[in-house]
């Protein structure tokens, strides 16, 4: 199979789907001839023209909320969001009105539209420019979030948000945007709610959402040099979550540790090892370890940076001592 | 038209004055020189914004100021910070994320405060600072401390509705704020004409609040017009609203480098040769007699011996301990 970057995967999904859905409309800050800072969005506008790519003005709140009015009245609209960090600048257009609509208005109107933005840390951009905030939107009921973990998910869980009626946020990691990874010519689809086993093992379970895949891939590794055999599950959509194969899995290895990088506090680790003890607490071994970001502003500096997000060190040693039966203590 | 033509003839009572406007803006074109050095270097972690061109605005108005005034500045926010007051140590030590740093590391070019000379901080949220700038002069005015201040923005700004309801209050409320629009033509990769609709003071305009234009590279005319307009809004006849002409000479930040999709090589030349707010400023303090080429071309090099100094001390500074990291998320007490 060909591999392309996650960035290129993104590109196609949005082309394929605007080639075959002419509703479909794309809109955010420099996504026509600058394509995006990221390059993401490079010759869509050569082939779509700006009538269907539309630079915004940096105007977060007012693109959003056009396309929540546009999305009720007949279009697809895409959303960039350039940060996900600018998320809070747009929380009523989304989280009050996309988010609401179908349901207050009984069933009668919808909100197809999708917003990409992006999350993670570790690219010494500070504050307000690092943040993994999709806990804030799978908080409100009415939105799917989706958080695709290599080039393979990020196109086809993004083909399935551009059909979906609802309004989906989608967050890509931002430092993976160049990470390639097997992806088929041929078309495909991610359902949501469908949980993908990346590794199989008996001793232990790994929930990683986006990039903590790769920590939890790595983490995996070292472990298994020393006989313990860690499985892998990734969700791909936290909202709507899949139960079944999580549970599954913890009922198999009866031990569990969910890995995530939004803040620790409030977040999905915590929904999902909830969900665990009350689903599967008689098949664990042990209490359900969690590992997000640090509960601080992310910091500019790298000596504390990377002290703030999970590592596979951190991981491994704090599956060995799951293992060992040791009390887990808050990270 | 170059500045010695347009401004009044020197007033040499004032000749220490025109050689701080002129040594603040070359400290800027310094620090910016050596910022942009150490991310071309590697040495730098991230990115950052250029602040080099604009000079004139950021030393004309911050030299209108007292130290207890306020600013907010924004992501290209070196020169604020320099005009300010602050020291190219603790700002290089920032920018490399020291412990010595203004904000100890954590905040980086983007988040860069200076507490002490008034500066509450960089923004890395487009207009995100119009808020701040507008509540620090609702509490100067209640305080009674006959503070002023103001609000560094970018035209890609003017996007932002914050702005206007700011803008609203500050006007119903007689605010000292005052709105320092810097117009550098482009906000990231677009240019302004493509992002703003009708003119952009007519924006404030609508609010009742007096706005000015004002050549951005002219430090004198900035300087002039801002020591009125603060004198003004310390009596409580603000807020006000003025459009500073200007152009940055780098990318949108370090590492945009092919640009000339967005831009000519050729419009940036002209900036350069023709408009250079720290040039056209030393030719007409020689004209002048402020100043003589050596003299000038002596402040240079001791402003840039003294950036160098500041980074090569901050090259070796230390990095905050791992204990820092969760200081400071609460206040302590
Ligand atoms: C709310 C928000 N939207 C988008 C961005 C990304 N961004 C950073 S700087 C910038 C352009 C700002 O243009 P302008 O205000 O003119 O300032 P300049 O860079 O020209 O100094 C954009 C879009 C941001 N930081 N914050
Ligand atoms: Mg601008």
């Amino acid at each position: 199979m060909r591999e392309i970057t996650l960035s290129k995967a993104v590109n196609e999904a949005i082309a394929e789907e605007m080639r075959r859905d002419p509703t479909i409309i794309l809109m955010g800050e420099d996504v026509a001839e600058a394509g995006t800072p990221f390059k993401v969005l490079s010759g869509l506008v050569e082939e779509f023209g700006p009538e269907r790519i539309l630079d915004t003005p940096i105007s977060e709140p007012g693109f959003t909320g056009i396309a929540v009015g546009a999305a009720m009245t007949g279009m697809r609209p895409i959303v960039d969001l350039m940060f996900g960090d600018f998320l809070f600048l747009v929380m009523d257009q989304l989280c009050n009105q996309a988010a609401k609509t179908h349901y207050m208005s009984g069933g009668k109107l919808s909100v197809p539209m999708v917003l990409r933005t992006n999350m993670g840390a570790t690219r010494r951009s500070a504050a307000q420019h690092s943040q993994s905030l999709h806990a804030l939107v799978a908080h409100i009921p009415g939105l799917k979030v989706a958080m695709p973990s290599s080039a393979y998910e990020a196109k086809g869980l993004l083909k399935t948000a551009i059909r979906d009626n609802n309004p989906v946020v989608i967050f890509e990691d931002k430092l993976m945007y160049q990470d390639k990874a097997g992806v088929p010519e041929e078309e495909y689809l991610i359902p949501f709610g469908e949980a993908k086993v990346l590794r199989e093992g008996r001793d232990i379970t790994f929930v990683a959402t986006s990039s903590m895949r790769q920590v939890a891939e790595k983490a995996a590794e070292t472990l298994s040099a020393e006989g313990i055999e860690a499985e892998i599950i990734d969700p791909r959509t936290i909202v709507p979550l899949d139960e079944a194969t999580i549970l599954a899995s913890v009922r198999k290895t009866g031990r569990a540790i969910v890995v995530d990088e939004g803040h620790q506090s409030f977040g999905v680790t915590a929904e999902i090892a909830a969900r665990i003890a009350e689903k599967a607490f008689y098949y664990l071994d042990a209490p359900v370890g969690r590992m997000g970001a640090m509960d601080v502003p992310v910091p500019f500096s790298p000596a504390l940076e990377d002290l703030t997000v999970p590592t596979p060190e951190r991981l491994a040693e704090r599956a060995r001592a799951t293992l060992r039966g040791e009390p887990v203590h808050a990270a | 038209m170059s500045l010695s033509e347009t401004a009044a003839p020197a007033r040499p009572e004032n000749a220490a004055t025109y050689l701080r406007l002129y040594r603040q803006m070359a400290k800027i074109r310094a620090f910016e020189d050596n910022a942009n050095e150490l991310y071309l270097s590697g040495k730098m972690p991230g990115l950052t914004h250029m602040y080099s061109g604009q000079e004139a605005v950021a030393v004309g108005i911050c030299e209108a100021l007292t130290k207890d005034d306020k600013i907010t500045s924004t992501h290209r926010g070196h020169g604020h910070c320099v005009a300010k007051g602050a020291e190219f140590k603790e700002m290089f030590c920032e920018l490399l994320g020291k412990a010595e740093g203004y904000c100890r590391g954590k905040g980086g070019s983007m988040h860069i405060a200076d507490q002490d000379n008034g500066n509450l901080g960089a923004n890395a949220i487009v207009g995100g600072s119009a808020g701040i700038a507008t509540g620090a002069a609702l509490a100067a005015k209640r305080l009674g401390t006959q503070g002023v201040s103001v609000c560094f923005f970018g035209d890609g700004a003017l996007g932002q509705g914050l702005l206007y309801e700011v803008m609203n209050m500050a006007a119903l409320w007689k605010l000292p704020v005052i709105y320092a629009c810097e117009n550098n033509l482009y906000g990231e990769y677009t240019k302004v004409e493509e992002m703003a609709a009708g003119a952009l003071a007519a924006r404030a305009k609508a609010f009742g609040i007096e706005t000015h234009e004002v050549d951005g590279q002219d430090v004198l005319a900035v300087n002039r017009l801002a020591e009125d307009l603060v004198e003004r809004a310390r009596k409580g006849e603000g807020p006000f609203f003025v459009v500073l002409h200007t152009y940055r000479y780098h990318g949108h930040h370090v590492g945009d480098i092919n640009r000339t999709y967005y831009r000519s090589k050729e419009e940036e030349a002209d900036w350069k040769a023709n408009r250079d707010p720290i040039t056209n400023f030393g030719k007409w303090l020689v004209a002048e007699k402020i100043a003589t080429p050596e003299e000038l071309g002596q402040l240079g090099e001791d402003v840039a011996r003294e950036a160098k100094a500041a980074v090569d001390y901050a090259l070796a500074a230390p990095y905050p301990p791992a204990d820092e990291v969760d200081m400071h998320v609460y206040v302590a007490a």
